[in-house]
């Protein structure tokens, strides 16, 4: 396994994922081919990613700032569009998907934010019951008529990611680290066959980043969902992901497992090596 | 020390420095401002042809006015004024909910962040706009003209006068809500309706009842005016006594105002504390 490492151009399968050729509309995981996204024309930010991704497992995407890991993440859900490219999930593309079919796409991924992005006036019950408003319709959430077992699965999640007693605070009243359990609690509600989680832990302590990151990886592992993960933080990339791949200028310079990344890569990603 | 020396050769130079606050050019400017100011006030003044002798006179006739008004006649409040006045407060109030069903539409259009189509927003802005530069009164004539003199003509005077007031002021709130929890509602494939209501809603919600509460209070003191031209509320009763010359009855219809302003100023300030 230690030799799968390598120095991009090509795009590398893996460890871990099906060798065999799998019938169409199978779980084939995230397939993205030739991904170029250019705010301004002319001045790409991805230029030409091709990424396969495992339909398990944590794949931390690491980069200096301004690289295009979040808007890569954020062209997968289409929250970014790209400008060139495709990208499949489970062989269905996502490119070029418009109004509801681009909803119905949406909330098979869920996606946990820096920020949180809860809606902070509400009760957490409510933050976390968000997670269904692609499959609730808008009169249901509008009277707060949520299936029960929504509500349910709602107390559920919150119990497991540990703040069972929460329900009923507003947003707006918890810590940081609270916060970001209940936006992992509200991604999870969606039952999502893909997580993506745009730098989940910059804005937390180093100790609850690494409490944050464990709940991550545990309750996406047991519900078997693959996660996407962008991090700056290299060490917690290497002890919680199965999979690094280095991003520099827009481009993948390195893909591989964790202990495979040396302080050869780091400088080819961050560039420099005083920091090293 | 040889080398502190060496390294200032002219120990004055940095007093030597001029400093001004403003380069000739924007001296110029402000000059050029002032003297448009007073051009423009001598210009105000000639224009509204004082008469000498009735501005001397002012004073005499003030104190006249106030004896005729003293004591105010306050067997006449009931029932005629207490009538006006209940009419008149439910003018302002049906005026306000009517001009809020009117806004709130017109808001979503006019922010941007909701409606992204730049002609659209401007065309709501438009209307913002023209229904602020025309004063309630003008309103209540056009309305008076359409429904006949009454209450009604007086409520859709105030709600359309209310509508630019209430729809710029929401716009702006909406335009100024975070743009982090809609995204993510959106990313869990919420419809539009829903990312409306849990993701700018409770953002906007007490900015909201804070300008429904100011308006109101606006529109209570705006609608004591409006009988002067036959639009209902307690300003007929008003206009009545001032064409009869009873000034006493002036008096309590003006102390009647005064009471109900008042107290819809402390109810606003206290409903308003309680809200925020």
């Amino acid at each position: 396994m230690s030799g799968a490492a390598t120095v991009r151009p090509r795009p590398t399968v893996p460890a871990g994922a099906p060798t065999a050729p799998v019938p169409t509309g199978a779980r084939r995981g995230l397939e993205i081919r030739g991904l170029v996204k250019e705010y301004v024309p002319g001045q790409p930010v991805l230029r030409g990613i091709d990424l396969d991704v495992a339909p398990e497992g944590i794949t931390a995407v690491i980069g200096p700032s301004g690289t295009g890991k979040s808007t890569l993440i954020r062209c997968i859900n289409r929250l970014v569009e790209p400008t060139r490219g495709e990208i499949r999930l489970h062989g269905e593309a996502l490119t070029g998907l418009r109004g509801r079919a681009l909803r119905l796409a949406r909330r098979r991924i869920g996606m946990v934010f820096q920020e949180y992005n809860l809606v902070e006036r509400l009760s957490v019950m409510e933050n976390v019951l968000c997670g269904r408003l692609g499959y609730v319709p808008v009169w249901r959430a509008w009277l707060r008529r949520y299936p029960a077992e929504d509500i349910e699965r709602a107390f559920a999640l919150l119990d497991a990611v540990g703040l069972p007693d929460h329900a009923t605070r507003r947003a707006d009243a918890l810590s940081g680290g609270q916060r970001q359990r209940v936006g992992i609690a509200r991604a999870l509600m969606q039952r999502p066959e893909l997580l993506l989680a745009d730098e989940p832990t910059s804005s937390l302590d180093p100790k609850t980043a690494v409490e944050v990151l464990e709940l991550l990886a545990r309750l996406t592992a047991e519900a078997g969902v693959p996660v996407i993960v962008n991090i700056h933080n290299v060490e917690l990339a290497k002890r919680f992901a199965g999979r690094i791949v280095g991003m520099a200028g827009g481009a993948i310079v390195f893909d591989g497992p964790p202990e495979a990344l040396e302080p050869v890569h780091l400088r080819q990603i961050y560039g420099g090596e005083d920091w090293l | 020390m040889s080398a502190t020396a060496e390294a200032v050769p002219d120990p004055l130079r940095p007093l030597r420095r001029e400093w001004q606050r403003l380069t000739p050019r924007q001296r110029i400017g402000r000059w050029a401002v002032w003297l448009l100011v007073v051009a423009a006030l001598v210009w105000a003044v000639r224009s509204i042809d004082i008469i000498p002798e009735f501005l001397a006179d002012a004073p005499e006739q003030m104190a006249d006015l106030l004896v005729r008004m003293w004591p105010p006649d306050l067997a006449h409040y009931y029932p005629s004024v207490h009538a006006a006045l209940v009419e008149t407060l439910h003018i302002a109030t049906l005026g306000t909910i009517l001009s809020f069903l009117l806004a709130v539409p017109v808001a979503l259009l006019a922010a941007r962040n909701v409606c992204r189509v730049p002609a659209l927003n401007g065309l709501a802005q438009l209307v913002l706009v023209s229904s602020r530069s025309v004063n309630s009164l003008v309103w209540a004539l056009i309305f008076v003209a359409v429904f006949g003199p009454g209450a009604a003509a007086g409520t859709f005077a105030i709600a359309f006068r209310s509508v630019g007031f209430v729809g710029k002021l929401l716009a702006e709130a909406i335009e100024e809500t975070s743009p982090g929890p809609p995204e993510a509602l959106r990313a869990a494939g919420a419809p539009w309706g829903s990312v409306m209501l849990k993701g700018i809603w409770p953002q906007v919600q007490p900015a909201f009842w804070g300008v429904a509460l100011f308006r109101w209070d606006i529109n209570v003191r705006e609608s004591a005016v409006l009988g002067l031209v036959g639009a209902g509320g307690i300003g007929v009763v008003l206009d009545d006594a001032i064409n009869f010359f009873h000034w006493d009855r002036v008096a309590t219809v003006l102390l009647a105002i005064l009471a109900v302003v008042v107290i819809a100023e402390i109810l606003v300030t206290r409903i308003r504390a309680r809200l925020i």
